[in-house]
């Protein structure tokens, strides 16, 4: 399978791969996906606890080529975004960003969820109560 | 000058030998004639061509020329094979025994049967890929008419032992099929030594032509005979009917006689280099080779390299190096490699795999620089890994609720 130049780029030359700490109540960790699945996601926020901006983001991520790329996006993506808007990336827009077939969509879901999983644990860490967000299928 | 890309995936396929494609070439222009055309010299002279590549085959595994039934390549060799002994010998029994780790050609092929009334016995394999011979004896019924063991696994390279296997299915009076695709050409086969009732192999494996493989069935103790699955003239003895590929097997016998000749000293060229990319690769930290390594054809290495995941790697370096990972992420199910999960490994290995096939044409400098690229992506992408930060920080990953998705 042929991959966009996007993937390419973003897998040659990743950004924001890194870690936070995780024990900072400014930091959210967001851990999703399975080894046996062949995709774990880490995908960490920094977050100004007075304006509500994500100062930073990083992430590590084991899966394949379009994995690494949507996780590498996501991290360009939030940094600048208040935890609010952060909230609001949808899959869909990495899929296009990244040009993804389709049975690479789950890569784009997953960096979804990445997010939203570091964004209630940053909540969890302040006090905030959780977002519940809807089910879907994988 | 190293030329790029560099080819490792001689278990999918192999380049055509330049000497089998110059034998072939006049049998697709001047001398084009039917095989079964018995009343002019355009025919006679294509049987002849047949009649001298079928003797090429047979030395190459020591069978007779009346032994070999051509075919369009191994699948339907393993399905004539196997179809053809359930039908021809239904009377006797119905039951079929062979294990988990053959090729889809076999496994599918067996459930086909399983729904017309057979009954499979797949038998689970050994940690090192090997078939165990207690299992195998215990899985002998009255009604056992065949059992099914490949000679040598595609994935992983190992080669099952197949004159234990053969001795075990004759005493019980069943028959033995094998399916030797990766075997033949590769490493010495010989039907009578190794106990063989009918075996599939093909010519795209062994630097000959794609289109065309055989299926050898034997005709002396015991006479074997298939059930053909194609009706029609009735060639090859009645076992498989259709005009026969000519050029095709003309190549086919050209590969046979340069493997049989050629053999020894390819084979040691060859497992020189694997073992030396095998080695260096080890000297990675947490990667591990994958199949029985004294039982294992000498041109493949299997070896997982944990905590990466097999597509990614291989994005690293798939514009210069041609090989096979034994992760599926590609298909929706993303159900790593069956034959790695059916020697025990946890998915997380399976999906960290890569298999090295060598081949006639591989050379040190392509190896070489094979180590050095696959060395810097497992360390690349090593860094980028959640799962081996965790490793290194001696977080148990098993002991991780993970959410399956």
């Amino acid at each position: 399978m042929a991959y966009s130049d996007k993937v390419i780029d973003h897998y040659s030359n990743p950004k924001n791969v890194g870690t936070l700490d995780k024990a900072s109540n400014t930091v959210g960790t967001g851990l999703v996906g399975a080894p046996e699945c062949g995709d774990v996601m880490r995908l960490q926020i920094q977050v100004d606890n007075a304006t509500g901006i994500i100062t930073d983001a990083k992430f590590k991520t084991f899966g394949c080529g379009s994995a690494i790329a949507s996780s590498s996006l996501a991290t360009e993506w939030l940094k600048g975004k208040s935890v609010d808007e952060a909230v609001k990336i949808d899959n869909m827009d990495l899929v296009e960003e990244l040009n993804l077939p389709p049975v690479k969509i789950h890569c784009s879901v997953l960096a979804e969820d990445a997010i939203k999983a570091a964004i209630n644990d940053y909540r969890s860490k302040n006090g905030l109560e959780q977002l519940v967000f809807e089910e879907r299928i994988h | 000058m190293l030329k790029l890309p560099i080819y490792l995936d001689h278990n999918a396929t192999t380049p055509m030998d330049p000497r089998v494609l110059e034998t072939m070439i006049p049998y697709f222009t001047e001398n084009f004639g039917n095989a079964a055309s018995r009343n002019h010299s355009f025919g006679w002279h294509a049987e002849e061509a047949v009649d001298y590549a079928r003797e090429q085959i047979a030395q190459l595994i020591g069978a007779d020329p009346k032994e070999i039934i051509f075919t369009s390549g191994a699948t339907e060799g393993d399905n004539l094979g196997i179809k053809g002994v359930y039908e021809m010998y239904a009377s006797k029994g119905n039951h079929i025994i062979t294990c988990t780790t053959e090729h889809k050609a076999v496994l599918d092929t067996c459930k086909h049967l399983e729904k017309l009334g057979a009954e499979v016995t797949y038998l689970e394999v050994q940690p090192d890929g090997l078939v165990d011979l207690k299992e195998l004896e215990a899985a002998m019924r009255p009604t056992t008419i065949l059992v099914a063991i490949m000679y040598a696994n595609n994935e992983i390279g190992v080669v099952q032992p197949v004159k234990e296997i053969s001795a075990i299915a004759k005493k019980h009076g069943a028959l033995f099929f094998t399916d030797a695709v990766q075997a033949v050409g590769k490493i010495p086969v010989d039907v009578n030594a190794d106990g063989i009732d009918l075996m599939a192999f093909t010519a795209h494996k062994m630097y000959g032509p794609k289109g065309v493989g055989a299926l050898y069935v034997r005709r002396k103790n015991p006479r074997v005979k298939v059930t053909a699955q194609l009706d029609g003239g009735g060639h090859e003895r009645g076992m498989r009917s259709g005009t026969l590929n000519v050029p095709g097997i003309v190549g086919f016998g050209k590969a046979c006689e340069l493997a049989r000749l050629e053999m020894a000293s390819d084979t040691e060229r060859i497992s020189k280099l694997r073992d030396k990319l095998e080695n260096a690769l080890k000297q990675i930290e947490e990667s591990y080779v994958n199949g029985n390594p004294a039982h294992r054809l000498p041109h493949v290495s299997n070896i997982s390299f944990k905590y990466v995941e097999g597509e990614g790697l291989m994005m690293g370096f798939n514009q210069d190096i041609a090989l096979s990972s034994g992760s599926a992420c590609t298909s929706a199910s993303l159900e790593p490699s069956y034959v790695l999960k059916a020697l025990g490994l946890g998915d997380d290995l399976a999906h960290s795999s890569l298999r090295f096939g060598l081949g006639r044409y591989t050379t040190e400098e392509q190896i070489d620089f094979t180590i050095k690229a696959v060395t810097d992506t497992v360390l690349k992408l090593r860094e980028m890994s959640p799962l081996w930060e965790m490793f290194k920080e001696g977080i148990d990953i098993d002991s991780i609720q993970w959410a399956h998705h």
